[in-house]
């Protein structure tokens, strides 16, 4: 079961709608992705936290149909 | 023994425990290897359960942290993170620094 990378991005922006979403195609395969999301939300929240945020947006996939999401989460820098 | 009370107990009775896809000694999927390496690395020691052993444990787990996948780390009873945060707070030398500030020893050259 494959994800397409627009379709893991509209997910996480539509919970989250100040997150900036970068995604790479790990493999070329539509199966591995690297996923950094960087949002102003995030802001004193643990990193547990914030990934749950992610994981909460993508609706159960993860671990599902997304079995190799590596994530990173942060807050935007410059405020 | 709900599997909640099972994990609740695993978690308080050991300082640092992984619960992972494998064992220690054969990790099964990457993700586990990378924490496994990174825990050997740092010289403490650990409890591994292998959720692969059980489909309540894999189920019971993601539950109990609220975290969809395995590997999943915890020091003193508390949920620290997955494969990724491990490995961010590791390179950053937080893991490190967390695990001494719970009183465990971590080996003098892997200290950031």
């Amino acid at each position: 079961m494959a994800m397409d990378a627009r379709d893991i991005e509209k997910l996480i922006k539509s919970a989250i709608p100040d997150a900036e979403v970068t995604i790479r195609d790990l493999a070329g395969d539509g199966d591995h992705y690297a996923a950094t999301v960087v949002a102003e939300s995030f802001r004193g929240k643990t990193r547990v936290q914030q990934h749950q945020l992610v994981y909460a947006a993508l609706k159960g996939s993860m671990g599902g149909a997304l079995h190799a999401l590596a994530l990173q989460t942060a807050i935007p820098e410059g405020h | 023994m709900s599997i909640e009370q099972f994990i609740d107990k695993e978690v308080k009775s050991s300082d640092v425990v992984l619960f992972m896809k494998g064992t220690p000694q054969f990790p099964q999927c990457g993700f586990s290897g990378q924490v496994v390496q990174i825990l050997d690395f740092l010289g403490v020691p650990y409890k591994g359960l292998n959720v692969l052993d059980s489909a309540d444990l894999r189920q019971g787990i993601k539950a109990y942290s609220n975290w969809p996948t395995i590997p999943q780390l915890y020091v003193k009873g508390e949920f620290v993170g997955g494969c990724d945060i491990i490995r961010e707070m590791f390179q950053a030398g937080e893991l490190q620094k967390l695990l001494k500030e719970k009183g465990l020893t971590v080996r003098e050259s892997a200290q950031a």
